[in-house]
């Protein structure tokens, strides 16, 4: 007989609060009360779901995720365990399969992805799946992203056994104000029911009917219009929910998708960007745990499209004199131009109106800008609004901690500029990616007339730019790399998903060859190639981010500020846990 | 999925080393050579050769006829026989496209087309007729059988612009179909 270890895998596993797992003919060790599909998925051995989603409770509804188990054999009394020479116990096979999302790991298990009963397993769910689901795949926006096509290609038969006709429900049903619904393609596997009740709170979807004629249906009355109605999309596997914005624009084949942050509020939910060329298709939450879950808000999804919107601003563009109209210019002349009118304005008159939406790079720049032309009078634009005690932050602004980091201003000097716009002290402003009529900052189209200089920065055309002597044209968020730091003081990338519109220049880009004309001679400001430079010249000034690099920041972030505030959607998370 | 494995031919030495294909060749231009010195080209009486040999007089006369089945020619649009657009704007032929020469942009099926079970048609289609290397892989690749390559081959333009062909005129070109599948019916 062979030997046995003289410490028995088993009381080393608990020793660690661990069971010993063979997956595939491998022993592995998982903490007790894993899941069998994160534990088999976690090793690399995939295992097909459907309803199965980490961040919702188990229903066990699509059975797409059954697996061969095995467990030791159950002793005759008085009979002791066998081991063998690594001191595990023999592993007997269930004749049937378990299904992998509501099973945990147990001591001395033993599971199988690649056997034939898995494989048939498999096979025969997919095959009733299929048995009503339409022949859509052309003109369904799931396709190259849906599940069931996936697993078709892996399992599927190739024809179809089930010759009766095929159940009708209802197709291209509205649901909601940005949700369509196709009953038809529906595998049932009620995501979109659990994310609705267990995330959002509000039990607006439920199934109907019974049997083959089982449908995903809102409650009568009710509609699908909670703000956070389009994360069912993301949810759905197949094509069933769709969106009615992205509703036939692209397929998801020609997307490119980039991994960065939305600049809607203070959040930072992480996103996707799915582009084309230098156009934005749509914008899907990215998982992160800390920050958004994996869900956002429909308003911060659906606010894209300006980035690809007629009103950009493509080239410079500037009056010659005050009463002409605005012509384009090349870089080189407006920015000359910009030097010299820029030196005729005294400092104590001057002011500059900055953002909270720029980013961490921009701001620095804006300082050393500042600090060249010796103007003291700057600050941001506040944005405030309700919090939706979910993922939508009071404050609107993105970057409003790294604002109050780099310049050291919350938003609360813009009283004063406005006084001194009104009263003549100030006689010129600069405003850097700021609309000043909006509401929040509160300057009027007679304010802005009564200016004797006014230099604008920005990507849109808005009444600012408008009533501007000099404009050039930034970029939007989707165009840039850079840094913001969240209310909850994480610092996280913003990555550039397209090329600049037009002619137009990274905010940061603009403000260092402004500075560099205007005579600067920091070696820092002026011989910065990248914002990943700046990003590290930060680090170098700054307590908080020290030691920060664009490639330890990560595409999750990291805390470097102590705000006090938190994300209620990640708390409630985090407790339920 | 049944994948089906494709049997190659297993080639000898001798069909290896192809002499005897390339003697073979010269056999046939040979052939060629011979009959038209004694004045027996094929289709001579057709051209109204004269002499050794006969030539074409292209445009005047042409071989349209004598175009096998499969011949490759400009890529079209076709409708069904219920006169249905056929396409649905899945945009597989404008991923195959290895010349990048189509563009479809995709949109809604139009009210008035009788099918609202399709739900997606393209709102436009164009097909750069400077780029199509006539491969035929988006007649091979079309789900719906809509884009068939015709045997139309006199393609000539008097500028680039003339030469994308917009939806209206791939579907003038490709005309009806008979003998399609029909999907989008009740029974789907």
């Amino acid at each position: 007989m062979s030997s046995i270890p003289a410490i028995l895998p088993k009381d080393a596993a608990a020793a660690e609060g661990k069971v010993n797992v063979q997956i595939n003919g491998t022993w592995y060790r998982f903490p007790k009360g894993t899941r069998i599909v994160d534990a088999c998925n976690s090793v690399g051995a995939h295992v097909p779901t459907f309803c199965y989603h980490p961040k919702l409770s188990i229903v066990g509804s699509c059975r797409m995720c059954l697996v061969e188990q095995g467990m030791p054999p159950r002793l005759a009394p008085g009979a002791a365990p066998t081991y063998d020479e690594n001191g595990y116990q023999p592993i007997s096979w269930m004749p049937r399969a378990v299904i992998a999302c509501a099973n945990t790991v147990g001591e001395n298990m033993g599971i199988r992805t690649n056997s034939k009963m898995t494989e048939e397993a498999r096979k025969g769910v997919l095959e009733f799946l299929l048995t009503n689901h339409p022949l859509d795949c052309p003109i369904c926006d799931q396709a190259g992203e849906c599940k069931l096509q996936e697993y078709t290609a892996d399992y599927g038969r190739g024809t179809h056994r089930f010759t009766e006709a095929k159940t009708k429900k209802g197709k291209n049903l509205s649901i909601g104000p940005r949700v369509n619904l196709d009953q038809e393609r529906c595998v049932l596997c009620r995501r979109c029911v659990r994310f609705m009740k267990e995330i959002v709170g509000e039990e607006v979807l439920g199934v109907v009917n019974r049997g083959t004629h089982n449908a995903i249906s809102c409650y009568p009355g009710t509609t699908l219009d909670s703000n956070y109605s389009m994360n069912t999309v993301d949810l759905c596997p197949v094509g069933a929910l769709t969106s009615k914005d992205f509703r036939f624009r692209m397929r998801v084949w020609f997307l490119k998708s980039t991994p960065t942050i939305d600049v809607n509020c203070g959040t930072g939910t992480n996103i996707n960007i799915w582009t084309r060329e230098s156009k934005v298709y749509r914008i899907t939450p990215r998982q992160n745990d800390e920050v958004n879950s994996c869900w956002m808000p429909d308003s911060h999804r659906l606010n894209y499209k300006y980035i690809n919107a007629p009103e950009r601003i493509l080239t410079p563009l500037v009056k010659t004199d005050t009463k002409a109209p605005q012509r384009p210019a090349t870089w080189d002349s407006a920015l000359n131009l910009v030097v010299e009118q820029l030196h005729k304005c005294a400092p104590t008159e001057t002011a500059i109106v900055a953002s909270a939406r720029m980013t961490n790079e921009e701001l620095y720049m804006v300082r050393a800008l500042a600090r060249q032309l010796g103007i003291t009078k700057l600050d941001i634009v506040s944005r405030k609004g309700a919090g939706d005690n979910m993922l939508v932050s009071e404050d609107r602004n993105p970057n409003t901690n790294g604002v109050k980091m780099i310049l050291g201003k919350t938003g609360t000097g813009l009283n004063a500029i406005r006084r001194g716009v009104r009263n003549g002290t100030v006689r010129f402003v600069i405003a850097l990616g700021e609309d000043l009529t909006s509401p929040e900052a509160g300057f009027t189209k007679e304010d802005l007339e009564g200016l004797d200089y006014l230099l604008t920065i920005h990507h849109s055309e808005n009444e600012t730019t408008r009533m501007s002597d000099v404009v050039l044209p930034g970029v939007t968020f989707a165009e840039k790399y850079g840094t913001m730091i969240n209310v909850a003081g994480r610092i996280q990338r913003l990555n550039k998903a397209i090329e600049p519109m037009g002619e137009a220049h990274s905010d940061w880009a603009i403000f260092r060859d402004v500075s560099e004309r205007l005579g600067c001679d920091c070696v820092k400001v002026i011989a910065c190639p990248t914002p990943m430079m700046v990003l590290e010249e930060m680090a170098q000034e700054f307590e908080p981010m020290k030691g920060l690099t664009w490639g330890n920041i990560g595409n999750e972030g990291k805390v470097i500020l102590n705000t006090g505030v938190t994300i209620p959607l990640i708390e409630r998370t985090k407790a339920k846990n | 999925m049944s994948y089906i494995k494709i049997k190659r031919p297993k080639f000898s030495i001798l069909d290896k080393v192809y002499v005897v294909e390339l003697v073979k060749g010269l056999c046939i231009t040979l052939k060629h050579l011979v009959l038209s010195l004694l004045g027996k080209t094929p289709a001579k009486k057709e051209f109204n050769g004269k002499g050794v040999g006969a030539c074409m007089p292209f445009p005047e006369q042409r071989w349209d006829d004598r175009m096998p089945e499969y011949y490759r020619g400009a890529p079209t649009l076709v409708r069904g026989e219920d006169g249905r657009e056929r396409c649905v704007s899945c945009q597989l032929c404008e991923f195959i496209c290895p010349a990048r020469a189509i563009t479809v942009t995709p949109g809604e099926v139009s009210p008035e087309s009788g099918c609202q079970k399709q739900e997606k048609a393209p709102r436009e289609f164009e097909i750069d007729m400077l780029r199509c290397i006539y491969c035929g892989m988006c007649q091979e690749v079309c789900p719906e059988q809509a884009i068939f390559l015709s045997k139309e081959y006199l393609i000539t333009m008097t500028d680039r612009k003339n030469a994308v062909r917009n939806k209206e005129t791939l579907y003038r070109l490709g005309g009806t179909r008979k003998g399609l599948v029909n999907k989008w019916n009740q029974y789907k």
